[in-house]
């Protein structure tokens, strides 16, 4: 029984347990949840960025076939509180009311105006059209900088301001004296593009009341069911103990699901309104007004540097859209970032500001790398800058500056302390792989003939900052809950083990990988374990998933609470093996005692006499379960170097892959094929940032790319062969010896690519392009270069 | 997919679908593959009465020869138009465009047929028929007529077809001993070209006879590039394609869009075109 469980799971790519029903979608996705007399409601959006509602009429839905009930925004507003912001990055910050739906003033195309409720979703849809609503157009505010004059029109005019806040952190020696020593200075300006997060699954949520005992149970395709149940509680009023949230299997989110949403409270107020289970089910084309967008930001930087290339210090000043509201982590998501602009690089000063401000655009909030990728992509754009200011090569400038392997740990001029890292050991195998030398040699006869098609190379050197997270940060950084996580473990008297986690995964593959940590801590066979996950009723405590925290803090939490269950087991197996605790060894899951190794109990034999409890040690508290919570002490730093071939069609503008390396050092690996997935969407999506995707309004402040045949999300084929390899540094700040891997590839992949393309066309006069570098700005670039 | 609702008739022969139509009037839509009016009732863009769903008819189906003339059936679907010999004998650049129509889900559902009567001038296949001079058949109430694919593109989503009829086949010359290519440019894979441009070129004795060049999403119906085809008579070298296509975007009308630019759009037509003719001639 446990011969097989001598091997060690930690380490082996084991085929994802999920991935079956997960594929086939058989599976519960909150879509395919059905109760007894299940209505569906249909939500009516604004049409326009900014109006005053003058009237809303719903009773003419009412007399549409198969309509429950209709409700406007101040029908529902008693009883329903504004949605929550748990991070109020400053204490002066402007936090606007934000009703689940709009009362007298709508902010943003898709903000909720009026809903219905029918016995089917055609119905419910259909009368969604009989809805009458007088709007008075309002000024939309779209420009970052226009938004923060001062007569420009205001998104909240009882704020009087569209400034949401400001934050600054200045370290080390000032600016302005780095800047009066330095050799050399850049200022550069970059955007970062709107981009919508496109999970695969919409966002959808289930109501069942139950009347008899008020409870409620809300199904709901999120990230964070734990976080979704205390905030319920407060905007509905229901509560805490008679709201039970349900996270399914969930369908991708990549920070999207990462929200406290209107939807949800409203179907709960509709639910406890009429008595009567409720479903909503977004749109695809819906959830791109309705579902939280990420980036969005202007950014001001300027890097100072002596001749030899030594860097000063950076000083970085951002603007931040927050779009209409503030939802759950927005003001916090340009923060995120504020740490990670020095990257790996030593300097003397770093002066940081970001400006929050509001526009008539839907929320931003948390997009895979939340706040870092906008961070990586500045520095290591004016890195490549500043290589070609100083003639030096990119990848030289950068091992000029950054941390040793020999001096972590490091704390960093933004305040960090990398616990570990090995840029050089990342960068040499990363330049191996690429055939570096060889691609150079190939980029300058290009440009020697004067090729139409020329070649650029992309570096990348990042790091960034995982596993959150250490809750006394939290606390200063003003963030409104902590960063533990929490895991206990069954040991079932069959023999079977039930890992229950606070994580909550939605495609990451978190069942598979606790399933190897238990296994082996455990020595009970991988497929014994059972993983038990977003259910609060199930999984009581939780902080759940986000920002590549599962594996480093819940992961570790799994790994305590199986140690924990050993350590009881061992009472147990010697009193049954009549031995001292001392003398009994364990080893692939079974107790044996030193010398006589027939006298032995597997775990899984003390798990039943535990349960029987029919000879146990004197005062043992019949059980072998464990529970353990974890506060980590520091972030995770996973780094790495990515390196990017593009060649450039001057003629057309049309850029193409030619080749991507990179070598990522996420620390010990659990699931080497689960890690290699990771690595394939994140380049994917940062890939997606730099060439294709971009969320654009017109004047009026309308949603132009509303579906998916407006935005361009690349498939398997628009994207070429990945070289992804690894080194392994562990990091030293939990037991595992892990790092995170969620988010490394969309961080580092997408200033690579620009680099490259800059590269490419430099010899011709350009300096940047903006993204999405489409076909036409390469284009045009070359041509404005030229002209 | 949440549609308005509407009536649903699934005629089983040509002469019912058609007496269908006739029945109906103005507000009935020919379903046929779905990929593009499907879209459109999902997001409540179109709201027919009724939804006449032509796809189970057999004899709408399938690829067979007529003398000098390939013969399709409206609701062959693309991946059995790639995929079919005759077609790929007859009318490659047909098979070779079709294949590069969004993805493999796509082009199992949609048909030839279905593509050409939605008429988008975005979509690749009506700048492919006109650039292979071909015929469309349509059957009404009065029986069938044949309308050249010139005549066929009225103008943004508008056919010759009269609301009554339904497009029955596809008629192409074969293009036997001519030189084809496809070129489309656009975002990715499933997105729609911002440009494309099918070249058929006839060489004799090293130099350019005869080219006919079909531009797609250069104006409000699929065009041919016909300063640059005259130009190109003749034309025995890179260079000299290069001088003719330089003609390309005459007599276009592109729109902007999010993609690009009308200035940019003229720009691709030109040198997509001289791509598309020197592969073509085998000169590329």
């Amino acid at each position: 029984m446990t011969d097989q469980a001598t091997e060690r799971e930690v380490g082996r790519a084991r085929p994802r347990k999920e991935d079956a029903r997960l594929i086939t979608g058989q599976t519960n996705w909150t879509d395919n949840i059905s109760v007894n007399g299940l209505l569906h409601m249909a939500i009516l959006r604004s049409p326009m960025a900014h109006a005053r509602i003058t009237r809303v009429d719903v009773s003419p839905a009412l007399e549409r076939p198969g309509v429950i009930a209709a409700f406007s925004g101040a029908d529902l507003a008693e009883g329903l509180g504004s949605l929550p912001c748990a991070w109020p990055v400053t204490e002066d910050i402007v936090l606007p009311d934000h009703p689940p739906m709009a009362v007298d003033e709508v902010r943003h195309a898709g903000d909720p105006v009026a809903l219905v409720v029918a016995r089917d979703r055609y119905a419910a849809a259909d009368a969604l059209e009989a809805i009458e609503v007088d709007y008075e157009p309002l000024p939309p505010v779209l420009d970052l900088e226009a938004a923060l004059s001062e007569d420009s029109p205001l998104v909240h005019s009882d704020k009087g301001t569209n400034r949401c806040y400001v934050w600054p952190l200045k370290t080390g020696e000032s600016f302005d004296s780095v800047r009066e020593r330095a050799e050399v200075t850049l200022t550069r300006r970059y955007h970062h593009q709107r981009l919508i997060p496109n999970a695969m699954e919409p966002r959808a949520v289930v109501v069942t009341p139950l009347a008899a005992s008020g409870e409620y149970t809300l199904y709901t395709a999120t990230q964070i069911p734990h976080i979704v149940r205390v905030m319920m509680a407060v905007v509905t009023g229901i509560p805490e103990h008679k709201i039970r949230v349900v996270a399914p299997d969930v369908g991708g989110g990549f920070g999207s699901k990462l929200q406290v949403y209107g939807e949800e409270a409203l179907a709960l107020a509709v639910a406890r309104k009429i008595g009567r289970p409720v479903k909503w089910t977004e749109s695809r084309s819906e959830g791109y007004l309705a579902t939280h967008h990420g980036r969005g930001m202007i950014q001001d930087i300027e890097i100072a540097a002596n001749r030899d290339g030594k860097l000063l210090g950076l000083k970085v000043d951002l603007l931040a859209d927050m779009g209409a509201y503030l939802m759950l982590v927005t003001p916090g998501i340009p923060i995120l970032g504020a740490f990670m602009y020095p990257a790996i690089y030593k300097m003397d000063s770093y002066d940081f500001t970001c400006t929050g401000v509001f526009t008539t655009r839907t929320p931003t909030d948390a997009y895979r790398g939340a706040g870092r990728p906008e961070a990586t992509y500045a520095i290591e754009r004016i890195m490549d800058d500043l290589a070609v200011e100083l003639g030096l090569d990119p990848v030289e400038l950068r091992r000029r500056n950054w941390i040793g392997h020999e001096e972590f740990p490091y704390t960093s001029i933004a305040g960090l302390t990398y616990d570990s890292g090995n840029y050089e050991a990342a960068t040499e195998k990363a330049l191996g792989l690429f055939d570096y030398d060889k691609l150079r040699a190939e980029q300058a006869d290009r440009n020697r003939r004067g090729d139409a098609v020329r070649l650029g190379i992309g570096v990348s050197t990042y790091t960034e900052m995982c596993g959150l997270a250490p809750s006394r940060v939290l606390r200063d950084l003003r963030y409104s809950a902590g960063g533990w996580e929490a895991a206990s473990i069954r040991m079932l008297p069959t023999g079977k083990v039930e890992v229950v986690t606070g994580t909550s995964p939605h495609g990451q593959g978190h069942v598979t990988c606790w399933s190897q940590i238990a296994a082996d801590v455990l020595g009970v066979p991988f497929e014994d374990v059972e993983v038990v996950h977003g259910d609060t009723k199930a999984s009581p405590q939780g902080m759940d998933t986000y920002g590549s925290r599962s594996l480093v803090v819940g992961g570790t939490a799994v790994h305590s609470a199986a140690q924990k269950v050993v350590a009881k087991a061992r009472k147990v197996a010697a009193h049954l093996l009549e031995a001292s605790e001392q003398d009994l060894d364990f080893s692939g899951g079974v107790f044996s005692v030193k010398g006589s190794p027939d006298a032995r109990k597997t775990i899984q034999e003390v798990a039943f006499e535990t349960f029987t409890s029919h000879d146990l040690p004197d005062g043992f508290e019949p059980t072998i379960n464990a529970e353990h919570l974890i506060d980590p002490d520091n972030f995770s730093y996973p780094h790495g170097t990515h390196l990017c071939a593009v060649e450039v069609d001057t003629e057309t503008g049309q850029t193409h892959i030619r080749s991507y390396v990179c070598v990522d050092d996420v620390g010990k690996v659990v699931n080497p094929m689960i890690v290699e997935g990771q690595v394939h969407g994140g380049l994917a999506q940062g890939i997606a940032q730099a060439l294709y995707e971009e969320a654009v309004y017109d004047d009026e402040g309308n949603l132009v790319s509303g579906t998916m045949a407006d935005y361009f999300v690349p498939s398997a084929v628009d994207l070429p062969e990945f070289t992804t390899e690894r080194t392994e540094t562990p990091a030293t700040s939990n037991p595992l010896g892990v790092k995170g891997v969620g988010e490394a590839g969309t961080i580092a992949s997408t200033p690579a690519v620009v680099n490259a393309i800059v590269d490419a066309l430099r010899p011709l006069g350009v300096q940047d392009i903006r993204m999405p570098c489409t076909p036409e700005r390469v284009w045009r670039a070359v041509r404005e270069a030229q002209a | 997919m949440i549609p308005p609702a509407f009536d649903y008739a699934r005629p089983d022969s040509v002469d019912e679908a058609v007496r269908t139509l006739a029945g109906a009037g103005e507000e009935a839509k020919v379903l046929a593959g779905g990929q593009s009016l499907l879209p459109l009732l999902r997001l409540r863009l179109a709201f027919p009465e009724l939804v006449v769903d032509v796809g189970r008819i057999p004899e709408l189906r399938g690829v067979r020869e007529d003398g000098d003339t390939l013969v399709i059936g409206a609701m062959t679907t693309h991946h059995d138009v790639i995929h079919d010999p005759l077609v790929r004998r007859h009318a490659a650049l047909l098979a070779s465009a079709t294949a590069t129509v969004a993805d493999p889900a796509v082009r199992h559902r949609g048909t030839l047929g279905g593509s050409l009567a939605h008429a988008d001038p975005a979509a690749d296949l009506p700048g492919v028929v006109l650039a292979l001079d071909g015929e469309l058949v349509a059957q009404g109430p009065g029986g069938r007529r044949t309308i050249p694919a010139r005549e066929f593109f009225v103008d943004y989503l508008q056919t010759a077809l009269a609301p009554d009829e339904l497009l029955v086949e596809v008629r192409l010359p074969k293009a036997d001993g001519w030189g084809f290519h496809y070129e489309k440019f656009h975002r990715v894979a499933q997105a729609y070209a911002i440009v494309g441009v099918a070249a058929l070129v006839r060489r004799d004795d090293g130099h350019i006879a005869e080219a006919r060049v079909g531009l797609t999403n250069m104006g409000s119906t699929p065009l041919r590039a016909a300063a640059a085809e005259a130009a190109l008579i003749g034309a025995g070298d890179a260079e000299s394609v290069a001088r003719a296509t330089e003609a390309a975007a005459e007599g276009t009308h592109p729109s902007q869009d999010m993609s690009a630019s009308v200035e940019y759009r003229e720009h691709l037509a030109r040198v997509l075109t001289r791509r598309a003719v020197l592969a073509a001639a085998g000169m590329g």
